[in-house]
Order: structure tokens, then C-alpha cells, then sequence
């Protein structure tokens, strides 16, 4: 907090004025990810009262299969691992190592993308076929948003911490942090999400 | 872990502009947008006003002849919208939340001032949004609850921007909510407890828990209902397998919830404005903290009191009566507190104690008709009438209206350092609380003999009493006059306040008025008794 009145001070007193508190952007990060988790269990609330009251339609189509899901899980999970790897790598000063991390992570996430339009294209149904259907785009399509949104973070960061003018150094740490809890999140997410749609 | 703040925040904080020019910039200082927030949510006051009006002089007569019927719906969904998600929660939120918090944690800004100025900017944009919905072929008319399936079957572009319109304001309040969380729990000033803060921190850090947990399962709700509307899905349309009462769980969620955000926020208001026009310490510190947290979670917990005729089963009814009965025990502990602190007290009777003490009276009246609607055989009888009407308006009117004037005239010396007119201002609380009991009181009575709510027309018997309602309305619309002139003479020529005019404890007072850029000339003082009035080296003089 800086105690200025004119902007000439603050040039003449560049250095005095970098007075430290304590840093709670991660602390702000939580509380985001908190209420995005109160709007997919709003969403997971209403899947579950739909399997509880709702009959499925005579005639009308629902069926997942598990293989491609379950790949999909192991890529996130494999894919968190390798994030942790490439922070790992940070805090040892080696840049280019993280760097190799991120991008393994990222083509993690771009593959599992492809893995859930290839799953999209041949489900037996569509959007609007009936309310599961819709439930199920609805809901996968809203993480699939999550996992778009970090896999563009991830490569953001990944181009941050190129070695010697990348942002991102193990003194600047915050970025690649906010990233992996993030990531760590949207994984936690699909492992309920797959739980619930697919095993229940 | 440590950061530096880097230079430039405060270096584009001295570029901005100054006098009133700072009010249309996007600026990082707390206290201008907390201004920002009073300015922008009185004009939508006025306009959501305007349609109030309208309503009022509808219902004078029993037929629809004022304006047709589907206009009729238009203009109560608008004047619902506008109140609730552009006057209540950002002002009430936003504008005394931004202003005051910093000041009570002893911090120079909020936590994240760019997240808190994006939150502001969110809202002119998104009412704008809102208003402009009313213009376009086939205007939202489903009310603000936009219950489906009428939401869905009803014409449906203004529906749609209504619903992006929410989602926007939504935003806007969790990104306020995150801000007011982490500046109250992270950025107290060393040696600051938690126990020591002014009771308005403990009603923001409460509401703001209330925010974040809830708000976000209204915009999922609100983002498949637009599904429903734009990509035909059925998530809760019958016709399609969907189900109607997901919605009104998923509504209700947050909507209940909505109600705590619209008054907890003013009950840590009044506990401010009570101790300093009585002289005397807040009665029962402890008790009100723990019954703010009370409130918080109680009131995530029942939401299903809105929905007794929605077919809910036996044990829900019985699981949400008795919830909602034990809210009302937090809530009376508060009460009886703020009488306690009047009581024996040297009272001042000024705008700002007028409009406070009208706010228990009020709030104490809505507060019991909430109990009798919370048992569910009186409630399956009321459900949908004036009683609801009139319940509601005495807990958002009666209640947290009043309190935003009460704090307007408390803190206007704060703002500007000018004194308000103490003449036009109990001019201002007379006409506003006769003529908000006899708008509202009357329509307890039409609600218990059945005056269905929502429609423009009635039985041809409810027509006096309707007339003494409107009566009332024009008597609130006249109120605002008073006001609007007493803000501008006494910005123009106000006697000056001086720093302090009321002798307050709280921190706020304990800087110039107004206060200077970053809050205080040197380090913030330490406040360990905001209410520590009637020890003799805090005596008057």
C-alpha cells in the first residue's frame, strides 16, 4: 500500500514505495472456484433430481458407453500429474524443463477435446432428442468450456516462462499456481461429473 | 508470500480525473465507485419507481384500463428486475459496501480495485440492457422470477435479453462478493481482530458468503433456461419430459438467499447508524455476530417456503416450516438488541435515527407476516395474493429502503463534508412512511380476502381499498422530491460538516471529510472499540 499524493513522488521514490502485504490473489482465486463449483453442482443437482423423478420416455434414447470417458479420465489425470511436474521444475530454476511439462499438459487437454467431439459425433443422440440427452450436453459441454478455457491458459504460461524473458520465474510464481489449481479443479470436476453421468 | 504493489496502480490512480469528472472514469478508488454504485442504482430507483407508479394507477380501477394486460405484466417483470438486481443489492452491496469496508478494515482500497471496478462497470451496461428489453417485440413478461413453462411459451426475444441482462448483474455481484471476502478476512490492518470489527464488516463478510455460494446456481439455472427458449432443449418444459419444479429449486436456491443479500447488508447499517445517534455502545456484540452467521446459514437452507403449492411432499413442508420458524430466532435476537442500544440512551432524533427507527418498526411487521407464511395451511390460503405483495415490500421497502436513506443522511457529511437540511429531511420520512403504510398495510387485508397478485385486473369489491393503496404510492412517488432537493441544496450550499459532525467512533470518522485519496494522511488508526460511547474520554465535549 503506497502513501503518494503525486505521481512525481512515486518516480523519485521508486524503490521506497514497494512496501509488501501479504498476497491474496490466491486466496480471491479459491473463492472464484468455489462459486464456479456451486453453479456445476447446480447443475448436478438438477441431473440427479431428473434421474429421480423423471422416467425416461418410452422409445427415447440414452445410452453412454464407457471407454472413451474412461480414456478421457486418465488424460486429465495424467495431465494434473504432469502440471505438478512442470512447477516442480520451476521451483529448481528450470525454465525449459517447465515449459516441456506445460505443453505435455496442454496437449493432454487438446486431446481430450478431441476425444469429447469424437464421443459427441457418435452418441445415438442429439441436444434436444430428450431431457437426459440435453442434461448430458449441457453438463459435459460446460466443463468441456472449463477445460478449453485452462488448456488457452496453459499455453499462455507455457510461452511466459521461456527461459531468460519469460514473465514467469520461480520468484513470480503466481501465474503457473493460479493455473494449476485451476486445472487441479477442472479435474476434480470431471471425475464427479464422470461418476455421476456415467457410472450412476 | 509476499508481493510488491507495483507502481503503476498508483500512478494511474493520480492520473485520474478529479471533481466530477472522476465519477464517469473507470476508476480504482473504493470511494468513488461506491458512489458510482448509490448514483447508478438511484436512477434505476427512479425509473423502477416510474413503474411502480404505473402499477399503482392501474389498480386504482378495477379494469385494465390504463394499459392492456400483457403491458401490465411487462411493466411489474421490469419493475421487479430493476429493483431487485439494479437498486437493492448494488446499492445496498455496492455502494455502502465499497464505500465503508476499506475504512472499517483500516485499508487504503479494496482488495482487487480492477475486479471491483469491472464489477461496477458490468451494471450500466447490463440495465441498460434491461430497460432496452422492454422495447423489443415481445418483452419479458414472466415476472422476476421468470418461472417456465410461462418464461418459455411467452414471446421470447425479451425474455432473452432479460436473461443475459441477470446473468450480467449476477456476475457483477460474485466478483463484488469475492472482493468484499478476501478485503475483510485479508486486509485488516495489523493488530486488527476479527472480534473488534464494526458490525457492518460481519453483515457484508455474511451476505457476501451468500453471494458466492448462491448466485452461481442461478446463473446455471438461468443458462439452461435459455437453452430451453433458444435451442429448443426441455430441461423444464413439460410438453418436451422437463420438469417445472427443478427450476423453482434451482430459482429459489439463490432467491431466497437473494432476500438475506438485500437485508443482511442493511441490518449492519442500522447497527451502525443506532449507536452513534444514542450515545450509547451496541447492545450485544457477540450475539449479533453469531446471529449474522445464523441467518447465513439458515437461509441456505430454506428455500422451499416459496414453493409449498409446487406439490412438494409432507416432509419437505415440515423440514422447511421449522427452518424458516428458526430463522426468526437470529433474527429477533437482532431486534431486541437494537432496542437495547436505544434504550436509556441519549437519542438524537435526526433523518438518519428517523429512517432507522421506521426500519425496526417496518421491518418487525414483515418479519412476523414472514413467520405466518412460513406455516404451510396459511400459506397454501395467501399463496399468490397481495399478502405475499405486501409482506415482501415491507421487508425490501419497509426494511432496506429505509435504511439506504437513513445512511444516506448519515453518511452525506462523510461524502461531501457538507451538512443535509435536518427540515427537509423529516419532511422526507414523513411522507415516505405514511405513505409506504398506506400503500402496503392495506394490501395484508386484500391478500387474506384473495386479490390474486400479478394481474391487472380484480373483483370489483377490492376497489377502495386498491384506491387507498395507490393513494399511498403517490405519496411515496412525492417523497423522492423532498429528498432530491435537500441532495442538491446541501451539495450546493450545505452548512460544513466538519470532520466528525456526529462525534463518531467508527473509523471512518476518524479521517478528513472527505477523506483524501487513500484514506488516511498516515497510518490507519487502530480502532478497537467502534462503539465505545459513554466512557468519560469519549463523552460529548
Amino acid at each position: 500500500m503506497t502513501t503518494l499524493d503525486s505521481s512525481k513522488e512515486i518516480k523519485k521514490n521508486k524503490s521506497e514505495v514497494s512496501q509488501h502485504h501479504e498476497d491474496f490473489r490466491m486466496f480471491g482465486l479459491i473463492t472464484f472456484l468455489i462459486a464456479d463449483g456451486m453453479t456445476f453442482a447446480g447443475f448436478f443437482a438438477a441431473y440427479l433430481t431428473y434421474k429421480a423423478v423423471n422416467p425416461l420416455p418410452d422409445g427415447a434414447i440414452y445410452e453412454l458407453e464407457l471407454p472413451i470417458p474412461t480414456l478421457n479420465t486418465i488424460l486429465l489425470l495424467v495431465s494434473s500429474a504432469t502440471f505438478h511436474k512442470a512447477g516442480k521444475a520451476l521451483l529448481k530454476n528450470k525454465n525449459s524443463d517447465t515449459q516441456k511439462w506445460l505443453l505435455v499438459t496442454a496437449l493432454l487437454g487438446i486431446t481430450f477435446l478431441i476425444c469429447q467431439l469424437f464421443e459427441y459425433f457418435n452418441l445415438p443422440f442429439g441436444l434436444t432428442d430428450n431431457l437426459f440427452a440435453s442434461t448430458f450436453y449441457a453438463l459435459t459441454g460446460f466443463h468441456g468450456l472449463h477445460v478449453t478455457l485452462g488448456t488457452l491458459m496453459i499455453l499462455i504460461i507455457s510461452w511466459q516462462t521461456r527461459p531468460k524473458e519469460g514473465r514467469i520465474t520461480n520468484q513470480n510464481m503466481f501465474p503457473l499456481e493460479a493455473v494449476e489449481l485451476y486445472w487441479h479443479f477442472v479435474d476434480g470436476i470431471w471425475v464427479i461429473l464422470f461418476i455421476i453421468l456415467y457410472l450412476l | 508470500m509476499t508481493i510488491s504493489i507495483d507502481s503503476k496502480d498508483s500512478n494511474t490512480k493520480s492520473l485520474q480525473p478529479k471533481g466530477w469528472l472522476r465519477y464517469f472514469s473507470f476508476s480504482l478508488d473504493h470511494k468513488v465507485i461506491g458512489i458510482q454504485y448509490l448514483i447508478c442504482g438511484f436512477l434505476f430507483y427512479l425509473i423502477g419507481g416510474t413503474l411502480a407508479s404505473a402499477i399503482r394507477i392501474e389498480l386504482a380501477s378495477p379494469m385494465s384500463d390504463f394499459m392492456p394486460r400483457d403491458v401490465y405484466n411487462q411493466v411489474l417483470t421490469l419493475h421487479g428486475t430493476i429493483m431487485i438486481f439494479l437498486w437493492i443489492v448494488p446499492v445496498v452491496n455496492g455502494a455502502f459496501g465499497n464505500y465503508l469496508i476499506p475504512f472499517y478494515v483500516g485499508a487504503r482500497d479494496m482488495a482487487f480495485p480492477r475486479l471491483n471496478a469491472v464489477a461496477f462497470w458490468l451494471i450500466p451496461p447490463s440495465g441498460l440492457m434491461l430497460v432496452a428489453s422492454y422495447f423489443v417485440e415481445g418483452a419479458a413478461q414472466a415476472g422476476w422470477t421468470a418461472y417456465p413453462p410461462l418464461s418459455i411459451t411467452t414471446p421470447q426475444s425479451g425474455q432473452i435479453i432479460w436473461i443475459m441482462s441477470v446473468l450480467l448483474l449476477g456476475g457483477s455481484s460474485i466478483f463484488g462478493g469475492i472482493n468484499f471476502i478476501a478485503t475483510i478476512i485479508k486486509l485488516r490492518r495489523p493488530g486488527l481482530k476479527l472480534m473488534q470489527l464494526p458490525m457492518y464488516c460481519w453483515a457484508m463478510l455474511g451476505t457476501s458468503l451468500l453471494v458466492v455460494l448462491s448466485t452461481p446456481v442461478l446463473a446455471g439455472t438461468l443458462i439452461l433456461l435459455s437453452f430451453d427458449i433458444v435451442a429448443h432443449t426441455g430441461f423444464f418444459n413439460p410438453v418436451l419430459g422437463g420438469n417445472v419444479v427443478v427450476y423453482q429449486h434451482l430459482f429459489w436456491f439463490y432467491s431466497h438467499p437473494a432476500v438475506y443479500i438485500m437485508v443482511l447488508p442493511a441490518f449492519g447499517l442500522v447497527s451502525e447508524i443506532l449507536p452513534v445517534h444514542s450515545r450509547k455502545p451496541l447492545f450485544g456484540y457477540t450475539t449479533m455476530v453469531f446471529s449474522i452467521m445464523g441467518i447465513v446459514v439458515l437461509g441456505l437452507v430454506v428455500w422451499a417456503h416459496h414453493m409449498f403449492t409446487s406439490g412438494t411432499p409432507p416432509w419437505m413442508r415440515l423440514f422447511f416450516t421449522i427452518a424458516t420458524a428458526f430463522i426468526a430466532v437470529p433474527t429477533g435476537i437482532k431486534f431486541f438488541n437494537w432496542v437495547a442500544t436505544l434504550w436509556g440512551g441519549k437519542i438524537s432524533i435526526n433523518s438518519a435515527m428517523l429512517f432507522s427507527c421506521g426500519f425496526i418498526i417496518n421491518f418487525v411487521f414483515g418479519g412476523i407476516t414472514g413467520v405466518a407464511l412460513a406455516q404451510v395451511p396459511f400459506d397454501i390460503h395467501v399463496h399468490d395474493t397481495y399478502f405475499v405483495v405486501a409482506h415482501f415490500h415491507y421487508i425490501v421497502y419497509g426494511g432496506t429502503v429505509f435504511i439506504i436513506f437513513s445512511s444516506i443522511y448519515h453518511w452525506f457529511p462523510k461524502v461531501t463534508g457538507k451538512l443535509m437540511s435536518e427540515k427537509l429531511g423529516i419532511i422526507h420520512f414523513s411522507i415516505t412512511f405514511i405513505g409506504f403504510n398506506l400503500c402496503f398495510a392495506p394490501q395484508h387485508w386484500l391478500g387474506l380476502n384473495g386479490m390474486p397478485r400479478r394481474v391487472a385486473e380484480y373483483d370489483p369489491q377490492f376497489q377502495f381499498v386498491n384506491q387507498i393503496s395507490s393513494v399511498g404510492a403517490l405519496l411515496m412517488a412525492i417523497s423522492t422530491i423532498p429528498f432530491l432537493v435537500n441532495i442538491f441544496l446541501s451539495i450546493k450550499n450545505g452548512k460544513d460538516s466538519g470532520d466528525n459532525p456526529w462525534n463518531a467512533l467508527t473509523p471512518e470518522w476518524l479521517t478528513s471529510s472527505p477523506p483524501p485519496v487513500e484514506n488516511w494522511e498516515g497510518e490507519a488508526p487502530l480502532v478497537e472499540e467502534p462503539y465505545g460511547y459513554g466512557k468519560p474520554i469519549n463523552q460529548e465535549n
